[in-house]
């Protein structure tokens, strides 16, 4: 027996003639108990049948008590097992129980050929999907497609998307019946209508979750499987809206059709009903045919990871390198670091950041440089310490150009540390500096008493192509000379984090003040560079 | 043996402006003789204006009496402004839009010009306070502008230019008449 009262009678009678399926009708009557919208549509349509033809039988129904719905499943259960008009079975039995009769029920619904006598039409609301397009069928396609591309989880979140047009229909539909509805004294509004997503969902839930061995399907999960519908007629249904309220309609570059579900429900609350009822039938027509069933698409919240690299190489930029659509360097520090780490999580692509970044001949040496990497839909989420210690090892036999350490899980929030107060951090280099005029020993003396030192850096001539130009402050707190030959020495330098190294000892034509070749007043340049800390306290160290 | 060492390593390390900038010359700027401009253009296809070695302000110990950015009563390259990543703002030239009037201590005035078709970044005004710095270092500290070509225009606006090594034989034949008629 389903939950109905006597009010509902109307509603339903109005509903069941206007070409509704069963569950539309329970549906707009505001049904919630999900064991009704379970049950085999062809049952369902019966009972409702039975309801709005037998009055007293409905009467005692309005007095029945608080475990009314035990009664119902039983009722339920004995109806799908003593109906004699069941549709023959066109498959094996494959387990018999109450769902392997749904299953057949629904294979057979499926089937182009079908009873002329059990033929529903396409629902004119929901335009099948509460119909022949969710059902076991659906369940073994999403647990096929979830299955295919063996991802690891411990629940999922089914995710639905339908053609815009049923938001016209189901609005059509209200109008319809919106007098019956309010009158039963509870629901006032269209929200209340229990929403096709929902009931699609209620029936689907279970048999998905049983098709994947018992996968916990539930409301919030990292693991979105989405299944997606459309229909032929989406544009023709929702045309007249683009006439009547045009500003809701703005073409965009990459969107393929105007009639977003978004768009689409902005029209609709706009519309006034009068203006509705004149532009699109009431109730809605009887489509030609029923959505289509698109791929399943399923996707896994990200996983971020992070670390400290090294870099060993003079001639590594550490992202991909491309001018004019050429690639200019074979590799990348990224892509050292990121090849293993996707296929241990088996994800689909990333996104590198770290704690500034050094130049492609520029070493990075000492304990190396916070890095943090987001995974994008991994098939594998999880791996112990001792997995990712692993995956350290894996990457660091992989190159000897750069090295790993303190490899780990981190989430999305704790990424943000790296990033914060980077300005404030401090990093120390080591420059191998070529002066013009030959020099001695005690002429680089004095720079290892020169402290905090307040440099005025305009944007270098190097990334002004592509950065705005600015005269910043930036600090070198101290710095310490170790003579070479009388051309060179190793000038070591602790500085604020964004002071431009290269610049303050060639000068930079005169546009970092000062600069080392104004200090020791002849010519500098700058021959190589090491990075030899990035003093950022994130991620936490992990002991070897 | 030392000094000879120390010699060769002077000689060899490659500059700033070697290592990263490509240098391209306009000889005789409009038909004037020996104003030679050098630009020279940077690996990301920025430029910098600069006066040539053979210029005529760099001959013969001269001295500079004023740089004046001001080049007609409405515009000044002085008070050019970029702002951003696209460098909203800044003044767009032409191959022959003046930069600046040098004047020499003997009154001549020479005028400096863009050379390139691109957006002005920066004038030098270290050169205002030290005009010194344009005579003891012509192709860095003493460089005249910044301009930032069109991205599309970036090989296109030096076909017009001559590269170093005709530059060098402009400047070759030069001597040669006047070892000729001297
Ligand atoms: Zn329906």
């Amino acid at each position: 027996m389903l939950p109905l009262k006597e009010k509902d009678k109307p509603i339903v009678q109005k509903l069941l003639s206007a070409g509704c399926c069963a569950r539309c009708v329970l549906r707009f009557c505001c049904v919630s108990v999900q064991a009704a919208y379970r049950q085999p549509q062809q049952e369902t349509l019966k009972e409702l049948k039975a309801f709005i033809a037998d009055t007293e039988n409905s009467k005692c129904q309005d007095s029945a008590g608080p475990d009314s719905r035990d009664e119902n499943n039983k009722s339920h259960e004995a109806a799908v097992s003593d109906t004699p008009e069941d549709p023959p079975s066109k498959r094996a039995k494959l387990e018999p129980s109450v769902a392997a009769a749904q299953c057949e029920e629904e294979d057979a619904a499926a089937a182009v050929v079908r009873p002329k006598d059990d033929e529903s039409p396409v629902c004119v609301v929901c335009l099948g999907i509460l119909q022949e397009l969710c059902g076991t069928i659906q369940a073994v396609k999403i647990a096929e497609a979830v299955k295919a591309e063996s991802y690891e989880f411990d629940t999922l979140v089914l995710s639905v998307s339908l053609p815009a047009q049923l938001c016209v229909r189901e609005h059509s539909c209200w109008l319809h019946v919106k007098k019956e509805v309010r009158e039963k004294g509870l629901v006032f509004d269209k929200d209340d209508v229990i929403q096709v997503k929902e009931a699609f969902k209620w029936i689907m839930q279970g048999l998905v979750a049983k098709e994947l061995g018992g996968v916990a399907v539930v409301t919030r999960s990292a693991f979105e499987v989405g299944v997606e519908f459309t229909h032929p007629q989406t544009d023709a249904d929702c045309h007249f809206l683009a006439t009547t309220c045009p500003d809701c309609f703005k073409p965009t570059k990459n969107k393929q059709s105007v009639f977003t579900r978004m768009a689409v429900v902005k029209a609709l609350e706009k519309i006034s009903d009068a203006k509705f009822l004149k532009h699109y039938p009431c109730p809605p027509t009887q489509p030609t045919s029923s959505c289509i069933s698109q791929d399943i698409q399923c996707l896994h919240v990200s996983v971020f990871v992070a670390g400290r690299y090294n870099k060993f190489c003079r001639s590594l930029p550490q992202t991909p390198w491309v001018i004019d659509g050429e690639r200019r360097m074979e590799s990348s520090v990224e892509e050292l670091i990121a090849a293993p780490i996707l296929s241990a999580f088996r994800a689909d692509g990333f996104n590198f950041s770290s704690s500034g970044r050094e130049d492609v001949d520029v070493r990075t040496l000492g304990n190396g440089r916070p890095f943090a990497m987001e995974l994008l839909n991994p098939h594998k989420a999880r791996l112990n310490k001792v997995e990712m210690k692993k995956l350290q090892e894996i990457i660091n036999k992989s190159s000897d150009k750069i090295r790993v350490r303190d490899l780990q899980i981190v989430t999305r929030e704790a990424m943000s540390r790296m990033k914060e107060g980077e300005e404030e951090k401090t990093k120390t280099y080591t420059a191998l500096v070529w002066t013009q005029k030959p020099i001695q020993r005690e002429d680089i003396g004095f720079i290892d008493d020169i402290k905090d030192l307040t440099l005025d850096q305009k944007t270098p001539l190097r990334v002004l192509h592509r950065r705005a130009l600015a005269v910043r402050q930036r600090v070198i707190h101290s710095m310490n000379a170790r003579f070479l030959d009388p051309h060179h020495f190793y000038l070591g330098l602790k500085t604020q984090a964004g002071t431009y190294i290269k610049e303050f000892v060639h000068g930079d034509f005169g546009r970092t003040k000062p600069n080392l070749c104004q200090l020791l007043k002849t010519d500098t340049d700058i021959l190589e560079l090491d990075v030899e800390s990035v003093d950022v306290d994130w991620p936490p160290a992990i002991p070897e | 043996m030392d000094c000879v060492e120390q010699k060769d390593t002077e000689a060899k390390a490659p500059s700033v402006v070697d290592r990263y900038y490509t240098r391209w010359y306009r000889a005789d700027m409009k038909g004037k003789a020996c104003e030679d401009h050098c630009i020279l253009q940077h690996s990301n296809r920025l430029c910098v204006v600069t006066l040539a070695e053979t210029h005529p302000i760099l001959q013969n110990g001269r001295t500079i009496k004023s740089i004046n950015y001001q080049i007609s009563t409405g515009c000044s390259r002085l008070n050019n402004k970029v702002s951003g990543k696209s460098k909203r703002g800044g003044q767009f030239l032409t191959d022959f839009a003046p930069l600046c009037r040098i004047t020499c201590s003997d009154e001549t005035e020479y005028t400096i010009y863009s050379c390139i078709r691109g957006r002005l970044l920066e004038v030098n005004e270290n050169i205002l306070e030290t005009p010194n710095l344009l005579m003891e270092k012509p192709s860095t500290e003493g460089y005249i502008a910044v301009i930032l070509p069109k991205f599309e225009e970036s090989k296109s606006i030096t076909e017009n230019l001559l590269t170093r090594e005709e530059f060098e034989s402009v400047v070759s034949k030069r001597s040669d008449v006047q070892s000729q008629t001297s």
